[in-house]
């Protein structure tokens, strides 16, 4: 069962090959049997999976089943989900238990999917590595010399080792993406504001996006279906009507025009790696699209304008956490500003504490204007550079990953961890769709081709991922011994 | 900028971190790492352009001023370490 997408599963449930708690109860064990060698989930919640699993049993027996039915998926632990505990992956909200459940996780139960559990995380997405939880790293299952990558690390391994059908996660900077690459799965991020952030733990809230790890474009389809939509209570959810994804994703690329960012192949992209997400261009232009070359002007200063403005959020963020009215709270506080400083630097590891001091240098007096306001300018620079670009092409492709994962050895490395996300973080700033997919194999090792379409336009992102994968068997690949 | 270990206290101090011993030498090494690869941010020419605060250039939403919430204070309360009659429990502050 395991083996099987998202879709699949849809379709067997459907045919009555098995139950949601025949599929359920598979994936509990599973998770019982493998995952402690992984560390991909911090919360499993087995007694309401089987509820929900039974629940949606009832549903198709008497014909009121939803699109989802059954289908098991896990939730990256920066969504609130009522009654279980959310920590963002941090000491700091370890005996957090959220009082309401996150706007996506509504959509998703009301579409009758079946949660397994909470999945493991960078703290608070604060870094893009695996290794930042306060629960541990979370284990490549393809080498376990190398990081899982982050910040969605327990949701990609999860799927990867066939722990959970399909996964959430938040994408701030390429943190859905650069996993899904690493793992040889389907990473999509939508427009910022498809998705409600509502119950969605805050990172860097201009970035922040919800989204999900699947093994296909199908299955990428049949979640956004359900989690898309305005939704009043975020008041960034954008009002845009929602497509029909499933429907459109058979459609012929014929006459698609596809822009090869060509700057984006540059000297710091592992030479294997480009030749690879080349091929896939190539793969595409035969199922009909047109490559086009085209420059993205200021793409080289991603990395640092996402650096800047996102560990400003980051810091203001962070500042609700004082030990007051929930979180963690030092024992025996001497004074109020004990309390304050205790508590944060008890409960916030080192990723988020750099982050939180580098956001408040770039908001500083002397700094702000310099830094801050520059980057913002920046950005709309960036902006104008896709605005113009999608005057002549449809979708855009470009690379995910520079390098294979890091070693463990390298993990701790600041400057690199921030690199990484040098092809990612553009469509964050931009707030474009951008989708991830397997292409090919570097060393045994997974590697991803990116597509970004204009705002709004998941459909046509996740038409030419399907017809890809219709063509290609990249995605269906698996880690030994999951 | 080469962070030195008083800049790093000063950071500290405004976000109510309290630092170890290693602390300072180690924030200050990645904070150099970090601001080193932002530096290239300087050097764009930005005459003219608008600050983009949100991707989409949206404007914020209003709503109707009208209670829109329950109350759900012992709810929301009920998660905080120290309460006492409504109130949120906090070390003294005046004598």
């Amino acid at each position: 069962m395991h083996q099987q997408t998202l879709a699949q599963q849809a379709r067997a449930l459907a045919k009555g090959d098995y139950s949601a708690r025949e599929l359920a109860t598979h994936y509990i064990q599973r998770i019982e049997q493998l995952d402690p060698q992984l560390n991909s989930f911090i919360t499993l919640t087995a007694e309401q999976t089987l509820a929900q699993a039974d629940a949606a049993d009832s549903a198709r027996a008497n014909g009121s089943a939803s699109a989802l039915a059954g289908l098991p998926l896990a939730h990256q632990d920066t969504f609130c989900s009522k009654g279980v505990r959310t920590s963002c992956g941090s000491k700091m909200l370890d005996n957090f238990v959220a009082p309401y459940s996150a706007h996506l996780l509504e959509q998703l139960a009301a579409a009758g999917a079946v949660s397994l559990g909470k999945t493991n995380m960078d703290e608070f997405g604060m870094a893009a590595s695996g290794t930042s939880s306060f629960y541990g790293a979370t284990l490549n299952p393809r080498d376990a010399q190398r990081i899982s990558g982050g910040a969605a690390c327990g949701s990609a391994v999860a799927v990867a080792a066939g722990l959970a059908s399909a996964a959430s996660g938040c994408d701030s900077f390429g943190d859905i993406r650069l996993p899904a690459a690493h793992h040889g799965l389907t990473g999509l991020k939508p427009t910022y504001g498809r998705i409600s952030r509502l119950g969605m733990t805050a990172n860097a809230s201009s970035f922040d996006q919800a989204g999900f790890i699947t093994r296909s474009a199908e299955d990428a389809a049949l979640l956004l279906q359900a989690g898309a939509g305005f939704d009043p209570r975020d008041s960034t959810s954008a009002s845009e009507p929602v497509s029909d994804y499933s429907t459109t994703l058979g459609q012929p690329l014929n006459g698609l025009r596809i822009g090869i960012a060509r700057n984006l192949f540059d000297e710091a992209l592992d030479g294997r790696i480009a030749a690879q997400v080349l091929a896939s261009a190539e793969q595409l232009q035969q199922l009909g699209a047109t490559l086009i070359d085209i420059e993205l002007a200021h793409a080289d200063q991603a990395v640092a304008c996402a650096t800047i403005i996102g560990s400003g959020e980051a810091s203001t963020n962070m500042s609700r956490f004082d030990g007051v009215r929930f979180g963690h709270r030092c024992d025996n506080p001497a004074s109020l500003d004990d309390l304050y400083q205790r508590s944060r630097s008890e409960g916030f590891g080192p990723s988020v504490q750099l982050q939180v001091m580098l956001g408040a240098y770039y908001l500083s007096v002397g700094q702000y204007e310099r830094y801050y306001v520059q980057a913002q300018k920046v950005r709309r620079l960036i902006k104008q550079a896709f605005v113009a670009a999608f005057d002549t092409v449809d979708l855009i492709l470009a690379p995910v990953t520079a390098a294979l994962p890091r070693l463990l050895s390298e993990a701790a490395d600041v400057a690199a961890e921030r690199d990484s996300q040098r092809y990612t973080a553009l469509a964050n700033l931009a707030g474009l769709p951008a989708l991830s997919m397997p292409c090919g194999l570097v060393d045994g090792l997974p590697v991803g081709s990116q597509l970004l379409a204009p705002w709004f336009q998941e459909a046509r992102l996740l038409n030419a991922a399907h017809q890809y994968q219709l063509a290609t068997d990249w995605h269906t690949g698996r880690p030994s011994g999951y | 900028m080469a962070f030195t270990s008083t800049d790093v206290q000063t950071l500290a101090r405004l976000t109510q971190i309290r630092l170890d011993n290693d602390g300072p030498d180690r924030l200050a090494s990645n904070l150099d790492q970090l601001t080193a690869l932002t530096e290239c941010i300087s050097g764009v020419a930005t005459n003219g352009i608008e600050p983009l605060v949100s991707p989409l250039d949206m404007t914020q939403r209003l709503r109707a001023d009208v209670v829109s919430e329950p109350n759900q204070r012992e709810l929301y309360q009920s998660l905080a370490p120290a309460t006492e009659n409504g109130l949120y429990l906090v070390p003294k502050v005046l004598d």
